[in-house]
This record gives C-alpha cells, structure tokens and sequence, in this order.
C-alpha cells in the first residue's frame, strides 16, 4: 500500500476494475450469475482507487450511510473481517445490496472520483465482503427484553427490520405470505442476478439470531392486527408487505393470454422455476419474439429472462428518449444501444 | 407440512381431503379459497373451502382429477402431508337474504355445494340447479340430498343419460319465471355461466358467478388471475372470485383460461407415464 508521511496515497491512474462477468454468449442460455463477482486481487485493486476523501459523498449518497471510505482502508489492510464489520454496524445485508442496490444513483453516483473518472467500484467492494460472512464478528446481541414483535413480510424490509429486532433482544416472528422468504429478491430478481443462495444464507442467518419465520400466513386474512396484539401477545407489528399490485397500461388488449406483469412472468421462472417444466409442474411461454414496456431493474428482469426461455428478439419499448433507461448497473443495457437515443433498444443477456 | 386427516372419494374421480390447519379454520369463510403446494416441484393450485371446523382446527376442500396436480394429490392418503396450504385467500361469498338459486357446473359444483351449505347454514331456501355432460360426472349428489329437499334439486346432463336433457338454463328460467328466487349463484365452464347469467338477467335477477381463472400466488401480487369486470381489470384472487355476473367479459375470461391448455396436458402426459403400473 503506497504511503507518504504515513498517508496512504490512492492510486490514480488505474482505470475502474470491470466486473467480473460471463461471457455474454455463454450466459445469455442459461440462469447461472452474470456477475461472478471481485477476486481478491481485483478487490485490492480497486481498494487502492479510493481517495480516502476527507468529505466523503459516497456516504452521504448511501441510504444507511455506511462507512464506505472506513471499510474500504479495511480491504486495503487485507483485513476483510473488520471491513465487514464496518459494514455490519449500518447494513446486514451486503451481500445481496452489493448486487441489486443502484449504486449508480447513490454511493458511487455521488463518489469524487466518478467526477474526473469512473466511480470506486463501492459495490462490488461490499458484494466482495458480502460474500464471505463467515470471515465477520459474531454479531453482539442485547439479553432478551421480553419483547415480542410480529413482522408481517420478509423482503429486504422485513428481514432487516427482524435482524435489527433480534440483536437488541426482541422475540421476533416474521409472516409472509409465500412458502419461502425473501419477497422481491427470491420471486422476482431473477437467479443470474441475485441466486437465491444468497438470500436462503441472510435467511438463514436470521434463523440463528432466533428469529422464527411462519410461511404460508397471509396476515389480515390469517390473523389481524388485533389478534395478534391482543390474543398472541405482540407488542408491536412491522408492516413490510412491499409494493403489491401491479400497474395497467390501460390498453386495449393488456388482458390477452401470453400478455404478463412482469410479477408473474418472473415469479413463475424465479420461485416456481417453471424454466424446468415438467420436471417442475408450473409453466410458462418460450416465445420467439417478446416485447417489454419499461425501462426499469424488472424491464430488465424481465427481457434478459425472455432471452434466457429463447427468445429470439427480445426488445424494450421505453416511453422516453432518454439515453438510458433508469435500470440499475447489475441490468443495464448493453453500450451499443444504451448510448442509441431510439425507443427501443437490445438489451445485453 | 399439513397432515391429511381424511380423505373421502366421492367417486371415481372426486375426493375430499381433511387438512390439519388450526390458523386458518379460525378464519374460513363461504367462497373464499386456499392455495395448495403439494410437493417441492407442485404448482400452485386454488380450491375453495368445502367446510371447516375451529374447535377441531381442521378444513376441507373437494377437487376433481383434471390435470397432473390433482391426479397426483389423489394419490396422496391421511397421515401424508401437503408440503404448503395458504389461506384464507379472495372475498367471502355474500348473498341477500331470501331465496337462492345455486347452479354448479361439472367440476363447480364442487364449489357450488359449500356455498349451499353455507347458505342453508345462514337461513336462505336455497334449491340446487346441477349440471353434467353426462352422469358420471355429476358430482356430490348424496351431499345436496342432504341438504336439500328433493324438489329443490334440478339435475340436467348434456346428453340426457341422467335427469332433464339439457343444459343448466332450462331449469334455472322456470324458476325465475314462477318467481321462486330471489338471486342466483353459479359456477362452473364459461359457456354455462355465461348463458346462465343472460337468462338471469332476462328477468332482472341479480347473478353472482364466481371466477376461476388459473392463478399463481394467490394474494394479488402477479396479475395472472386478472379478468374484466364492467370494462375494469380486477384480480380475481382479491377482488374476487365472486363478482356480478352481469359485469363479465366470458371471452377474455375463456381466453386465459386456455393460455396453458397444452402444457397441462404435457405434464399430465409426463406424470401418467412415469406412474402408470407398467413403468413401475
Ligand atoms: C423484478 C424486480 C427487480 C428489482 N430490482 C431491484 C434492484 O436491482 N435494485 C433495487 O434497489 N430494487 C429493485 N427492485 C425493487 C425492490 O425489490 C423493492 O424495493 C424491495 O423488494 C422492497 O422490499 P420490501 O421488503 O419492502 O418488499 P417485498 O420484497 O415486496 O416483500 C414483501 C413481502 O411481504 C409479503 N406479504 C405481502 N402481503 C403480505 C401479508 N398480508 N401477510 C404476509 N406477508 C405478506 C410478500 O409475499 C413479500 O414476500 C426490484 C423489484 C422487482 C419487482
Ligand atoms: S467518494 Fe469515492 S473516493 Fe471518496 S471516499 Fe467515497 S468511495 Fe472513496
Ligand atoms: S393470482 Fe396473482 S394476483 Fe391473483
């Protein structure tokens, strides 16, 4: 690590470590990750970007404020534990944020060197860490307050909401509505971008802090919130049931068969796999030419699985000129078409 | 896992299973539904309440062997365990007080019968109209028996094999012309709810159907269970599955009900031929 009078100098030349990815024509087949994610070496590497800035914007773009600056010094000491709890204190869930969070719009939208050059690459750097939990603390817990909390959802909000909970002694249950836990990121991110292992480990995880998961209840119509507060002895509720329906287009025609939200054309491949129909019972189409209004993350989603099920042309229709779209950097468009300003666009698989 | 406690076969092709699901049985009601995941590999599958039971924390519903997931739930004895059942799930069934008519088709009578039962149970006169394409399909005669009296059961079979000749629409237009009901229920194929609901609404009748279109949580999340009401997208699954008849579209609700017709008959082919006696 390159130190003047005992400060460490950032490396100013290299350019942005790329992703590390699966070629484009082997992957755009199957659902294994795009994105195998940092080496070691390329994890230092990167490290070595960052400026240590004394008014780090990064943070100030990151929703929890993470340490960012803090636990990338970490990565340079090779010290990848304490780096991980750095992040720990803010976020418990790097892993699976380091994949799907729009960094592009927040920490390293904001970070210095992304004004002269390209961004440090903050998200791969937490995914990195993200991945190799067992190198990090064992978390502190409070002793138990007796305090007993329902949290009605498990996606991103609900899970962190319960990790929160438990480390500072709540009895804590979590009811979703699915057989399964992780909302968004198990039915609708697809695998290639977010395998569900990830998410099955933060689960996992929360198991051991001795949250207890109760699938398959459908709160309001299983229990309400008065039976839970005043028959089951919660004290308090977390309410963490997402975003919910999805939104019409208006258009004649939206209702016809082989016409999907992307909600159920990603839940059918992503929680009911029905990429391996028959051997799983649920189906869905394999069509040849498929057309996705949007230009969102699920646009993304949804056109990079149609190539997947074999699709031949799989097309974006997006309702304005902007260059791109405002998919996140782990979906976004191929740079050919994304610096094309035409409405519709080929999206890289 | 929820252990099967019972199960009746009603005939050769329809059975009833007793569920273990002390939650839900709480909170159960007429009409409303439950989603069933039978193994890891299983779709999900609706299927409305038949009955239920709070002190002994059980419910029932009664399914009819169409395609892979209820040959193979068929198979499945008590002491044996679904690997997932959700519910309560959609809108409980609410009629007006008076009498009824209920018309259950083919595979709907097996919703249509506890929606009659409930029915009786809330102090409506409430007569049957029950219809088949032949006799062997006619389920759960024995129950509506039971229930009711003779003079309020109306059989029709397409073909004539088994009481009147004919289609549902037969029996349910004497009613309305003597005036015999107050408000109609039905449920079943498309074509039958549909006519039924054009000669209710020849005599100004209020007609409830209730909508089965194939679905995929179950909790309004996905859209796969969308169908037309009065011009509006509704979601069966929560906004439904009873919705006023009269404010269909029966096209767009056939048309999505065939959207899988050939996969269906894929994985059925698939699961006879790995389970049929002579691959064993
Ligand atoms: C396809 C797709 C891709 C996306 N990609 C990105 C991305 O790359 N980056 C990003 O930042 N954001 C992305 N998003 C948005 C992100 O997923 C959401 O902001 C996030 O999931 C919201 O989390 P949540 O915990 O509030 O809700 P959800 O993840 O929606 O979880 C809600 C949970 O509550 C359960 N539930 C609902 N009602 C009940 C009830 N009555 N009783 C019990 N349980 C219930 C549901 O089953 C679900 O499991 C994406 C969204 C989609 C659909
Ligand atoms: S803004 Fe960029 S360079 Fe500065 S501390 Fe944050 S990540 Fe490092
Ligand atoms: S089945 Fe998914 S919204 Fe109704």
């Amino acid at each position: 690590m390159p130190q003047v009078n005992g400060r460490f100098v950032p490396d100013m030349k290299s350019p942005r470590t790329p992703d590390n990815e699966e070629p484009a024509e082997e992957r755009a087949h199957d659902f294994r990750p795009v994105d195998k994610g940092f080496t070691k070496e390329m994890a230092l590497a990167e490290a070595e970007r960052c400026m240590d800035c004394k008014k780090p914007l990064c943070v100030e773009g990151c929703p929890v404020n993470i340490k960012i600056p803090k636990f990338i010094e970490k990565i340079r000491e090779q010290d990848f534990g304490a780096a991980l709890d750095i992040i720990h204190e803010d976020s418990m869930l790097p892993a699976i944020c380091g994949r799907v969070c729009p960094q592009e719009n927040q920490c390293e939208g904001r970070c210095i060197r992304g004004k002269k050059s390209e961004p440090v690459a903050i998200g791969q750097l937490e995914r990195f860490l993200g991945d190799q939990p067992e190198l990090a603390s064992k978390p502190q817990m409070k002793p138990a307050n007796g305090k007993k909390v329902a949290v009605i959802g498990s996606g991103p909000s609900g899970i962190t909401c319960a990790g929160e909970l438990a480390r500072n002694g709540f009895d804590v249950t979590v009811f979703e509505a699915f057989f399964t836990g992780g909302g968004v990121l198990v039915y609708g991110i697809p695998e290639f971008r977010l395998p569900k292992a990830v998410v099955k480990r933060e689960i996992d995880g929360l198991k051991e802090l001795g949250v207890k998961f109760e699938f398959n209840s459908v709160m309001g119509n299983l229990a309400n919130a008065d039976e839970l507060l005043n028959e089951k002895g919660f004290d308090a509720i977390y309410v963490a049931t997402g975003a919910g329906l999805p939104k019409f287009l208006n258009i004649p025609g939206e209702n016809l068969p082989n016409v999907y939200f992307a909600n159920e054309y990603l839940t059918r491949v992503n929680l009911m796999k029905a990429n391996k129909f028959p051997e799983y019972d649920t189906p869905t189409k394999h069509a040849k030419q498929v057309v996705v209004f949007g230009g969102g993350n699920v646009a993304m989603d949804a056109v990079r699985t149609a190539k997947r099920l074999g699709a031949e042309r799989a097309i974006i229709a997006y309702r304005f000129t902007t260059p791109r779209p405002r998919a996140s950097r782990s979906c976004r468009l191929s740079r050919r078409s994304s610096s094309s300003p035409a409405r519709t666009a080929t999206c890289a698989p | 896992m929820y252990k099967i406690l019972e199960k009746t076969q009603f005939s050769e092709k329809v059975f009833k299973f007793r569920i273990e699901a002390p939650e839900m049985a709480k909170h159960a009601h007429a009409g409303q539904f439950l989603m069933v995941r039978a193994n890891e590999t299983g779709e999900r599958v609706p299927f409305t309440f038949a009955d239920w039971n709070p002190e002994e924390g059980w419910v029932e519903f009664i399914f009819m062997v169409v395609g892979k997931t209820t040959k193979m739930l068929s198979t499945y004895e008590p002491g044996d365990a679904i690997l997932d059942v959700t519910g309560p799930l959609g809108q409980p069934t609410v009629m007006a007080p008076g009498t009824t008519c209920v018309i259950g088709g083919g595979v709907g009578l097996a919703i249509a019968y506890p929606v009659a039962r409930t029915l009786v149970k809330t102090g409506h006169e409430v007569h049957a109209i029950m219809g088949a394409r032949t006799k062997d399909l006619l389920l759960l005669e024995d129950q509506f028996r039971e229930l009711l009296p003779d003079d309020h059961i109306h059989i029709t079979t397409d073909d004539g094999s088994y009481g009147e000749k004919g289609v549902v629409t037969a029996p349910l237009e004497r009613l309305l012309q003597a005036k015999a009901v107050d408000e109609v229920f039905c449920v079943g194929p498309v074509p039958m709810m549909k006519f039924s609901t054009l000669t209710a609404e020849k005599y100004g009748t209020p007609i409830t159907a209730s909508l089965n279109p194939i679905m995929v949580d179950g909790t309004g999340m996905c859209g796969c269970c969308r169908v037309e009401i009065d011009g509006k997208t509704k979601f069966a699954c929560v906004d439904g599955p009873d919705f006023d008849a009269t404010k269909v579209d029966w096209n767009d609700l056939r048309a999505r009900q065939a959207a899988y017709r050939t996969e269906e008959g894929q994985a059925l082919k698939a699961y006879e031929e790995a389970n049929c006696a002579c691959h064993r």
